[in-house]
């Protein structure tokens, strides 16, 4: 018996109704992609879906009361609540570099959180 | 030494930018690139970046540093490359007036009520959010309504959560990104109600901001009471037939703390109605030449301010090419008049800027009214290329070379989008 599963393509406006057919592990077939880039969109997709992380962390002492975070590579699409409930407890002291890494290694998928912004010692 | 905050005004600067997010950075950068020696930047609020600050998505950049960026870390990045360029850049600071020899009147926390003059003047106050259909709901005025872009203030910058059980009106970006947002932040998104048929934002907002948290988007549908009395209870929601009218027999109640409105941005112009320079009615911005000129000498405009962008990308070429003219202006080096009128035709609902010349490059921002696919993109009879789709909520930018025109010597050219057949492509 193969299934049907359905995407929304992101490539571009046209949202393309993309259809991947499978049979166990094993793509069939992908349809509804006006472009190549529909298809690959859809493949990695059902495999393994990957978004990045955008939050932000408490800072002290410095002129806002929050910093803006991200992961510094996609992480998988269902860990992204618990990466921000890991921040949630987080607090950090300013100053604070662009790029400098908040979490190391988040729930252990090798993907780091870092600091999207400078903020200085107000 | 280039200065945020600096200490002493100059008496007169080359350029005078008026605002400090993306468009004003570019803009202060290609007026220093052209040869401006002082160049000013004044901002209302307390650091340079505008709205790119609570912007914390990714989604900036991609084609301005080939990277893709989040908005705080663009506005770092770029205020950095203007900073080098010794610009001098006021924070807590309004314009209030621009006379006939641009004086302009300033009011800061710093130096409280002075004066500077401008060689040349730019404008890049941004945009705000429209609020108009959220105002005429019926129903009470509770506290709990506000805009995305406000909501997305509270929440990033301030670490401020708005609210618990939250519904939004509109499904633009601001408010597609906020309901992300609040979901991660520990909040329920009841809904997002779109007036329209289809969502205003992109499809990538609509799978990633929604689908991926299993928050509904009600199409065709809009908010259409207001309930409670100091804080907002309930909203009444309805389906809207073809004329947009609420069929009330098939409306329902959604219990919510905050409503959010997300409904697009409008240019802010208000300085540009002070100054008197002009407007198009349609983008509400100023009309513009090919060097971003307004209608009045040396006052130049870019950015959100003209009409509303949606990649910050281009918000950064367009208002590095103002500046740098405003920068030409103001050393002495004024630009040939422009020879091609550009008129929107068939399908074209703006096109900025309003004239070009026959002579340079020029690219042209265009938005259509309606999305069609494939199409065909004519300039009068002169020049055309096949695109493969339009759609009102994206951009089309052209690049419009001399050689496209040859052969037409000025006058009015007609810019239309119109359908093509797939077998003639
Ligand atoms: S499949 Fe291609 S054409 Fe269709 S939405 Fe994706 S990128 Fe666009």
């Amino acid at each position: 018996m193969s299934e049907t599963s359905h995407y929304l393509c992101i490539g571009c406006p046209l949202g393309c109704r993309l259809e991947v057919d499978t049979q166990g592990d094993e793509i069939l077939e992908v349809r509804g992609n006006a472009c190549k880039r529909g298809d690959t969109f859809a493949r990695q997709e059902h495999v393994d879906p990957r978004r990045f992380v955008t939050t932000t962390v408490a800072i002290e002492g410095a002129p806002w009361p929050r910093l803006p975070v991200a992961t510094a590579g996609s992480v998988p699409k269902h860990v992204m609540r618990e990466v921000c409930e890991a921040l949630h407890g987080l607090r950090l002291e300013a100053p604070v570099e662009l790029g400098q890494v908040v979490l190391p290694d988040a729930l252990g998928t090798g993907i780091d959180v870092v600091a999207t912004r400078s903020m200085e010692r107000r | 030494m280039p200065e945020l905050q600096p200490r002493h005004l100059q008496r007169r600067y080359d350029v005078v930018v008026v605002g400090g997010g993306p468009a004003g950075l570019a803009a202060a950068l290609g007026a220093r690139e052209q040869g401006a020696e002082g160049v000013l930047i004044v901002d209302r609020e307390s650091e340079p970046g505008g709205i790119l600050q609570q912007c914390i998505h990714h989604g900036f950049g991609l084609h301005h540093f080939k990277e893709e960026l989040t908005g705080p870390a663009y506005a770092e990045r770029y205020l950095g490359q203007v900073l080098e360029h010794d610009v001098d850049i006021l924070t807590d600071a309004y314009v209030l007036d621009v006379d006939p020899s641009r004086r302009v009147g300033l009011l800061s926390s710093r130096h409280g009520r002075t004066e500077v003059d401008a060689g040349a003047v730019v404008l890049a106050m941004g945009a705000r959010e429209r609020t108009r259909q959220a105002i005429r709901i019926p129903g009470t005025r509770p506290a709990g309504i506000m805009t995305a872009g406000f909501a997305q203030k509270l929440v990033n910058m301030a670490g401020y959560l708005p609210g618990r059980r939250v519904a939004i009106l509109g499904s633009g970006d601001i408010g597609l990104i906020m309901a992300r947002r609040l979901v991660l932040e520990g909040a329920e998104v009841v809904g997002v109600f779109e007036l329209m048929p289809h969502a205003n934002g992109l499809t990538r907002n609509v799978v990633q901001c929604l689908h991926d948290f299993g928050i509904p988007l009600h199409l065709s549908t809009t908010v259409v009471h207001i309930h409670g009395d100091e804080r907002i209870e309930k909203v009444t929601v309805a389906p809207v037939d073809e004329s947009f009218t609420p069929r009330m027999d098939q409306a329902w109640d959604v219990d919510c703390d905050t409503l959010l409105v997300s409904i697009g941005l409008i240019p802010d112009n208000e300085l540009a109605r002070t100054l008197g320079v002009r407007l198009d009615p349609v983008t509400t911005g100023p009309v513009v030449t090919s060097s971003m000129e307004t209608s009045r000498d040396g006052v130049f405009a870019c950015g959100n301010t003209v009409h509303i962008h949606d990649l910050v990308d281009w918000v950064s070429q367009e208002s590095q090419l103002a500046g740098g003219a405003a920068g030409g202006y103001a050393t002495g080096r004024h630009r040939r008049a422009d020879n091609v009128r550009l008129l929107p035709g068939s399908n074209v609902r703006s096109c900025i800027p309003h004239t070009i010349t026959t002579e340079r490059e020029h690219t042209i921002f265009l938005r259509v009214t309606k999305s069609l696919a494939p199409c065909t993109l004519r300039l009068g009879e002169v020049y055309e290329r096949p695109l493969r789709y339009v759609v009102p909520g994206e951009m089309v930018t052209l690049k419009v070379r001399p050689r496209f025109l040859q052969g037409f010597h000025g006058g009015n050219l007609r810019v239309d989008v119109v359908a093509r057949e797939e077998a003639a492509a």
